[in-house]
């Protein structure tokens, strides 16, 4: 009998070790929460920050953020969903295929902070783009382009092989094939992958850091070549940089709040449609 | 011969499309190559060695990373302190204990976990979690290499777990049955067969996520107090090479030997990474030939 | 075994392999025109390897290769410059699990035809129509022709497919095993089918079941670990086999 109680004491260590993760996780989201709602309003979403952000809303750095991230993924969605469809159509085992895959794993590795150095010394310097939005949008889409490659890869591969013999017995080219009989079931499963690509892309603060991201800049940009204020960034300037930020509290749980939201919106809606295109993709 | 034509253009742009990965990677390897390289020649390369990091100074400015080094090395060992027991016993009790209603239940958490962008777990460490190291250890600050630790656990948990949860589901029900037949309890099963046979996919999940963490850069920008110095202690502050890049690059000047020595510091990042990965992903491949 | 004057396929020396697997060993054969040649043996004995060497449908496949010859009407299909698109439309397949698209009827059987470059919709209609009479499956289907193929009872898909490799009119009809996962009622049907098809097309047609070869094949070759035993007439393969393996195993000794 001894065995089992210790047993039991093992049982419980275990789960609680595993509740104290939902446990954390819950704390994080509810003390945002909490403490963000109120100011979660018209004049904090839609208005410009003042006397450096202390006061007024955050609506550039929002606006910010969907620039950069609709750019990022205009340029990661069609060069990730081409690459999947090259490796899982048309790919065949040899050297370069590996290399393909090499580099997306390597790339998917690469910390944010480099990607960054990397955007900087490409786009802002070498191209002489300057910190704008589009060398931020390229470094961000760089560092979502393997998740965007992994899950249209995944669903292209979900799609059955029969559906591409079938077409191809009856004469169809290998593109005609791809079009019409793969594209069509896959592109819902493509698209759930871009979606987590957004999420990341709207969360991350290191890349943007070096290549467009304003400490502060009340108006809103007029061309791909302006900098912007971005909500990571701007939650980060709150939080450590601002000369009195005991005082600007609920402007950082205020923004903190709307950048989670954004993200978990878009990871939530990812999560759900992927299983509900399980369900409904059930060959 | 129409059709012909159109087919191979279009694989060409595929190809063209699936080579911009290695394009990317290679241009990665030479931009921070190209920028560091100069450090060679003014100051040298051994000066990079120095223990001492003083960026901006009067009499020498000094760039020797290796107290950035251990500022990182210190805070990922911490945070592998939480991560691997965490992260692993996470995975063993979503795959093997949980009931499925747990399961639907703890899944979520996981991914919002995996969800939450850096900044906000960083923000979160800077309002929660710093007062109560410091309350807790009775510290002047609470901006130490143990909060960020703690913090980085975190948000490499949900790699570890997702990873190694394939990993342990991944072991033939055969093993286990054969296990409990033998009269093991279900603990010891999971113990002496299931956690065995899943090691290589555990240990490539927990070096996932140790890439992770050396990666991170707001978190412990936010939350370990940046002071460069070599320092094996838990409660003191510390700065990583992620932080060093993100606080120093915005005001350093172009072409300055601060500059350099920064991507030099973005190249040791790279190739730990890296290698860290390439080693993870041969012990996956290793894996799943079985 | 049986040689023609005037085959439509003609095999010669034919080695496969899947990577460093050898699946098919020298195989020499003839396939007539417009009758129906069988392939039965032991699963995997190679059989729809073999059927899938006569629409090149193994190229998909990553690292495989061949030596030897396979000939249709004289033409080397795995020579230099051959369409494989021309070919495939001329020798249409029919697949061991029914494969219909998640499409409506109308746009399974209209997707051959539209790839060949088809648009006119008054001719695509005769072109469906005749194919789903051909494919006896039409008076089912009339009435619901934008529904989901999906939809389709196990049997009907198979004839859809069926009516769907007829519409882009191929000369040579090849079927893996198109009744083996159907009631009897259905193999009837199709068994019937083939029969009618085949005063129009050269089949060929693999089978585990021996009186569906005795049944609907004019002609049978019998497989066994990748080497052609024995080709000669259903008639005789089944009667008096020259070879002993073959007789055993139509006896069902072994297999
Ligand atoms: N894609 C493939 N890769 C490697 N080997 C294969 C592949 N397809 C078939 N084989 C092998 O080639 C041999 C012949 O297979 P094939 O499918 O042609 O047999 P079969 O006679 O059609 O069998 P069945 O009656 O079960 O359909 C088998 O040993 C099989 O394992
Ligand atoms: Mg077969």
């Amino acid at each position: 009998m001894n065995k089992n109680i210790s047993e039991n004491i093992i049982y419980w260590l275990i789960r609680i070790a595993a509740y104290l993760i939902v446990f954390v996780v819950g704390y994080i989201v509810f003390d945002i929460v909490i403490k963000g709602l109120p100011k979660l309003n018209m004049d904090f979403i839609m208005g410009f920050p003042r006397r450096s952000g202390s006061e007024g809303g955050i609506l550039p750095a929002i606006v910010g953020t969907i620039y950069l991230v609709s750019g990022a993924i205009l340029v990661a969605l069609p060069l990730g969903m081409f690459s999947a469809i090259y490796l899982t159509e048309y790919a065949r085992q040899g050297r370069f295929t590996r290399m393909i895959r090499l580099a997306i794993v390597t790339l998917a590795g690469v910390p944010s902070i480099v990607f960054g150095l990397f955007g900087m010394g490409l786009f802002v310097i070498f191209f002489g783009f300057g910190a704008s939005i589009i060398a931020g949008s390229f470094t961000l889409s760089f560092m979502i382009l393997p998740t965007i490659i992994v899950s249209s890869e995944e669903a292209l591969q979900a799609v059955p092989q029969s559906l591409r013999e079938g077409s191809l017995a009856l004469g169809a080219t290998q593109w005609q094939t791809i079009y019409k009989n793969v594209l069509p079931y896959a592109l819902p499963g493509m698209f759930t992958g871009s979606i987590l690509g957004i999420g990341r892309a709207a969360g991350e603060t290191a890349p943007i850091l070096l290549t467009v991201a304003a400490f502060y800049l009340p108006r809103l940009p007029s061309s791909i070549f302006d900098q912007v204020m971005a909500l990571p960034y701007h939650l980060y300037v709150l939080a450590t940089q601002h000369p009195e930020a005991d005082k600007v509290l609920p402007m950082q749980y205020g923004t903190a709040l709307v950048l989670l939201l954004i993200v978990l919106i878009f990871n939530l809606t990812a999560i759900f449609l992927r299983s509900y295109f399980r369900k409904k993709y059930k060959w | 011969m129409k059709d012909n034509l159109k087919e191979i253009i279009i694989k060409k742009m595929l190809v063209a499309a699936a080579s911009t990965s290695i394009f990317i990677v290679l241009l990665i390897f030479l931009f921070l190559g190209k920028e560091a390289l100069p450090f060679i020649t003014e100051p040298g390369l051994s000066e990079l060695f120095d223990s001492r990091w003083i960026p901006v100074s009067f009499q020498k400015e000094i760039f020797g990373i290796i107290p950035l080094i251990t500022g990182s090395v210190l805070v990922t060992a911490i945070a592998a302190v939480f991560l691997i027991p965490f992260g692993v016993i996470g995975a063993i009790y979503i795959s093997e204990i949980a009931t499925f209603f747990e399961k639907e239940l703890l899944k979520p958490f996981i991914e919002i976990l995996a969800g939450i962008p850096s900044v906000v777990i960083g923000f979160f460490g800077l309002m929660i979690l710093n007062s109560m190291v410091k309350d807790i250890f009775d510290l002047n600050t609470g901006l130490t290499a143990l909060t960020g630790g703690i913090l980085l656990a975190l948000m490499a948990i949900p790699t570890v777990i997702s990873i190694s949860e394939d990993a342990i589901t991944s072991v033939p029900w055969s093993y286990k049955e054969a296990s409990l037949a033998l009269g093991a309890s279900k603990l010891q099963t999971i113990w002496r067969v299931t956690v065995p046979a899943a090691l290589p996919g555990i240990i490539a999940a927990i070096m996932l996520g140790m890439g992770r963490v050396i990666g991170e850069t707001m978190v412990v920008l936010m939350v370990t107090g940046n002071a460069a110095k070599i320092s094996w202690n838990p409660f003191d502050s510390v700065r990583t090479m992620t932080a060093t890049i993100a606080a120093e690059m915005g005001e350093v000047a172009f072409g300055s030997i601060h500059y350099h020595a920064l991507f030099c510091v973005g190249i040791v990042l790279m190739l730990v990474t890296f290698g860290l990965n390439m080693i993870a992903q041969k012990v996956l491949k290793k894996y799943q030939m079985r | 075994m049986v040689k023609f004057t005037n085959p439509k396929i003609t095999i010669e020396k034919l080695d496969f392999y899947y990577g460093s697997v050898q699946a098919l060993f020298d195989i020499s054969m003839h396939v007539p025109e417009k009758k129906v040649t069988a392939l039965i043996g032991p699963s995997g004995c190679g059989k729809s390897t073999f059927l899938r060497m006569i629409n090149r449908m193994n190229d998909i496949i990553d690292g495989t290769h061949h030596k030897g010859k396979v000939c249709i009407d004289d033409q080397d299909i795995y020579g230099d410059g051959v369409d494989i698109v021309a070919l495939r439309k001329r020798v249409g397949m029919v697949f061991q699990k029914s494969n219909p698209f998640p499409k409506s009827i109308f746009e399974n059987v209209a997707y051959g035809p539209r790839i060949h470059g088809i648009k006119d919709k008054a001719k695509l209609d005769d072109i469906i129509e005749r194919s789903l009479n051909n494919a006896a499956i039409w008076d089912e289907v009339k009435d619901r022709m934008d529904k989901n193929a999906m939809s389709l009872s196990g049997g009907q898909q198979q004839r859809l497919c069926i009516a769907r490799a007829l519409a882009v009119e191929p000369e040579i009809l090849l079927m893996d095993e198109p009744a083996s996962a159907l009631d009897p009622k259905s193999t009837a049907r199709i068994e019937d089918l083939i029969n009618e098809l085949k005063k129009n097309y050269t089949i060929v047609i693999v089978t585990h079941n021996m009186q569906q070869a005795a049944r609907v094949s004019d002609y049978t070759a019998f497989f066994y670990e990748g080497n052609l035993v024995e080709f000669d007439h259903t008639n005789t393969i089944f009667t008096k086999p020259n070879i002993k393996q073959t007789e055993d195993y139509i006896t069902g000794r072994f297999g």
